[in-house]
Order: C-alpha cells, then sequence, then structure tokens
C-alpha cells in the first residue's frame, strides 16, 4: 500500500476524519471546500497533530503506535496550493533548498530542464507568473528527494493551458518515476484524467 | 572642533555602539519569546521591558544606582566577583542607553518576526530543514528590516541619552559626558556657546546620517524580502 491512513483531529468546530488506504499511483481526495483535505494532506507531511490514529505511507509509519516523525524527516514533497516559493531567495536558491544528492532528481539544470524553468534560475519568486510558480513549486519538492508526494490544488488559478501543461507533468512525475502522490482537487475533471484511485471526504 | 569636542564625539559613539550591540541579542530573544510564544505571565515580561519608555528616565536612572551601586544586588555581586564597578564609569553610561535603548529595539524587531509567513517556515521543514536551519535560513533573514531599523533606533536613542544616564552615573568628561551631557553642561557656562553649537551640529548630523543609512538599508533588503 503506498497510503494508509485512518486520522481524526478537531479544528476548532469541526472535526476532521478520514480513512484510507489505496494503492501505487495518484490518490486523489476529492471533496468539497471545508472538507478537511487540505489538514489531511498536513497531517501526512507532519506538519499539523492527529489527536488519534495512524498514517503509514510506503510502508513506513509516521505517525501512531507512538510514532511522531518530525516533517523535516519525513521527506515528502509537499507543492503548496500557495506555492509558497521562498521570497528572498532566487528561483534557483528555492530549488536547491531541500536538494538531496540520492535523490531521483539531484541535478538542478537537469530537473529544471524536465519542468521547462531553465530561463528562470536567476529570476526572484516575486516576478513568476502562476504557472512559472507553480512548475518550481514542484521541481523544488522533486529536488529534496522525497518519497512521496503531496500536492495541494496545484492547477487552481492557472488558466486551461497552462494546468493541461501541468498535468502531464504530474502523469509523468506519476508513470516515469513511480513516486506515490496524494492530491487534493475539487475539479471532477482533473481527478478523472490524473487519479489512480479516489478517496471521497464528506463534510 | 577642540580636541575636547572630538572626544566627546568618540565617548558618545562609543557608549551607543556598544550599548546597542549588547542589547541586540537580548532584543531579539525577548522579541522572538513575546511574538512566538504564549506562556503565563507574558504581559508582565511586556510591561517589564516597556517601563522605560514611559516611566521618567531620571527614575530610570535612579533604579539603575540601586541595582548597580556597590551595595546593590548586582553591582555588589560585581564588586565581589569580578572587581568590577560600573558607577562613574563609561561603562555605567552604556547600561543606562542599553536599558533606555531595549524597548524600541524589541518593538521593532518583534513586529518584523510577527510578519515572517510561518507558512514558508513550515514548508522549509517539509523540504527537509531542522528547526536551526528554518531559523538560519527563513525565518532570520525575513526579520532582517526589523532588526536594521531596532540597531538605528537603539543608536539614536543611546545617542540621545540623558536622563538616566545623568542621574546614575552624573557628567564624568571623558567617561560619561556624553554629547547631550556635555553639551548640556556646557550650556551652564558663560563663554562655552561656541561649544554647544559645535556639538550641536555633530548631534544633528549623527542622527541625520543614522535616519539615512537605516532608509537605506530597509530599501535594500526591502527590495529581497517585502515582495511576494
Amino acid at each position: 500500500m503506498s497510503f494508509e491512513v485512518d486520522v481524526a483531529k478537531r479544528i476548532g468546530e469541526a472535526e476532521v476524519r478520514c480513512a484510507f488506504s489505496s494503492g501505487p499511483g495518484l490518490t486523489a481526495l476529492f471533496g468539497t471546500s471545508g472538507s478537511g483535505k487540505t489538514s489531511l494532506l498536513n497531517m501526512v507531511a507532519g506538519l499539523l497533530k492527529p489527536d488519534a490514529g495512524h498514517i503509514v505511507v510506503t510502508g513506513e509509519t509516521l505517525f501512531g503506535d507512538g510514532a511522531d516523525v518530525p516533517p523535516e524527516a519525513r521527506r515528502a514533497g509537499y507543492v503548496f496550493q500557495d506555492r509558497r516559493l521562498f521570497p528572498h531567495l532566487s528561483v534557483r536558491a528555492n530549488l536547491a533548498y531541500g536538494r538531496r544528492r540520492d535523490a531521483a532528481f539531484s541535478e538542478l539544470e537537469e530537473t529544471a530542464a524536465f519542468l521547462g524553468i531553465c530561463d528562470l534560475l536567476d529570476r526572484r519568486p516575486s516576478t513568476l507568473s502562476g504557472g512559472e510558480a507553480q512548475r518550481v513549486a514542484i521541481g523544488r519538492a522533486l529536488l529534496s528527494g522525497p518519497r512521496f508526494l503531496l500536492m495541494d490544488e496545484p492547477l487552481v488559478a492557472l488558466d486551461r493551458a497552462r494546468a493541461d501543461e501541468i498535468m502531464g507533468l504530474i502523469e509523468r512525475i506519476r508513470d516515469e518515476l513511480r513516486l506515490p502522490i496524494l492530491y487534493v482537487s475539487h475539479n471532477p475533471a482533473e481527478v478523472e484524467r490524473l487519479a489512480t484511485h479516489v478517496v471521497e471526504l464528506a463534510r | 572642533m577642540t580636541a575636547d569636542d572630538w572626544s566627546i564625539v568618540l565617548l558618545s559613539l562609543k557608549v551607543a555602539i556598544v550599548a546597542v550591540l549588547i542589547v541586540l541579542p537580548f532584543a531579539f530573544a525577548l522579541a522572538w519569546l513575546l511574538a512566538r510564544h504564549r506562556f503565563p505571565g507574558r504581559i508582565f515580561v511586556d510591561a517589564i521591558i516597556h517601563l522605560p519608555l514611559v516611566l521618567p528616565p531620571v527614575v530610570t536612572g535612579w533604579a539603575l544606582l540601586l541595582l548597580f551601586g556597590r551595595t546593590g544586588p548586582i553591582g555588589g555581586w560585581l564588586d565581589r566577583w569580578f572587581d568590577v564597578t560600573v558607577m562613574f564609569r563609561w561603562t555605567g553610561a552604556v547600561i543606562a542607553a542599553a536599558v533606555m535603548a531595549l524597548p524600541l529595539m524589541v518593538r521593532a524587531i518583534r513586529l518584523s518576526i510577527e510578519a515572517v509567513d510561518i507558512r514558508l517556515e513550515d514548508a522549509a521543514r517539509t523540504l527537509g530543514a531542522s528547526r536551526a536551519r528554518v531559523f538560519r535560513t527563513i525565518s532570520l533573514p525575513l526579520a532582517m528590516p526589523g532588526v536594521l531599523a531596532a540597531l538605528v533606533l537603539g543608536f539614536a536613542r543611546s545617542l540621545g541619552e540623558f536622563g538616566a544616564t545623568i542621574s546614575f552615573v552624573s557628567n564624568i568628561p571623558g567617561e560619561t559626558g556624553t554629547l547631550p551631557i556635555a553639551i548640556y553642561a556646557a550650556m551652564q557656562v558663560p563663554g562655552q556657546e561656541g561649544r554647544v553649537v559645535r556639538l550641536a551640529i555633530v548631534s544633528v548630523m549623527l542622527s541625520l546620517g543614522a535616519l539615512i543609512a537605516s532608509e537605506l538599508m530597509i530599501r535594500r533588503s526591502g527590495r529581497q524580502t517585502h515582495v511576494l
């Protein structure tokens, strides 16, 4: 199993509860806004602590049974909805921030070519368009040598052509790199095209 | 400018620079504590730090006198263990300037720490960075404009410090006779008008220079940090 998740977390008034197991490929978390999709990704990344339950990814227990692996040791490649590129660093330094030598992608230039962002390396994040920033965010995650990817609405705020391009990229990551991906979306067309498994979250 | 005038200016610069550099790490730690942590007594800590800002400076100086005098709790300890006294010494002027600069510096740094986006720190951790590395590479650089502003504010405040200094360590020429104190002393003596004018002009130039330098530094780092 790629992802085995069974967690509960109270956030203010709302209770996020979710249990699923999924095999290799891309697991889409599908649901209306407010159903706790992002909270669930944060729990898998280690940024939010579940009240109870367990999180196992490709056989390694990240949370539960007394374990709580800190985020920096989980090796999650997290592509945030708001990208979160470091504003004081160049694109190149952003890409290199979490770089690991033993990663499938360890060559910065090679990764930049794969993502089509070679021309952007010396720019600041604030000068990038939405699609460019999204590709840099994906590149930064890939270069950190992730064991799995977490993607939170990576296509939101992109026009159709850009979204199509990024979807092609995600398919290549899924099929060529064979990285398990946990993917949050509320767009049925996107889920239809990319997902190997679909988990629907109820409010 | 006479040799005496110059020594007054150099003493003032020495006191202000040393005070600001000593305060900086404490101000940063306190600002971080107040910006990022909730703990019992937080309001009390905040109030104590800000006390010198609202208290008459003479009272602050008198309190320092009690604390650092030979029989005071800190002064007695320094005297016993290190055979050091700060009374009527330039080091005492540094302490007075430091205490008066602290609240301003904590405020400036705290605002910039509160402006650092915690989501960026989270992102850095998912990329494998330890807490220490996140602090060094993300939090600290993003808070840098506030640190620079704090340095300039603290420096200017220290340079102008008068009330707490004169009541704590008096006016000892060459030791505690900083610019404002020397200007005040010269104003009391007939025939010293020339010195008053000269030292006042130096004061204006130093303060102006500090302001312009800070503006340039903030603009330069602002280009790197304030955009997203």
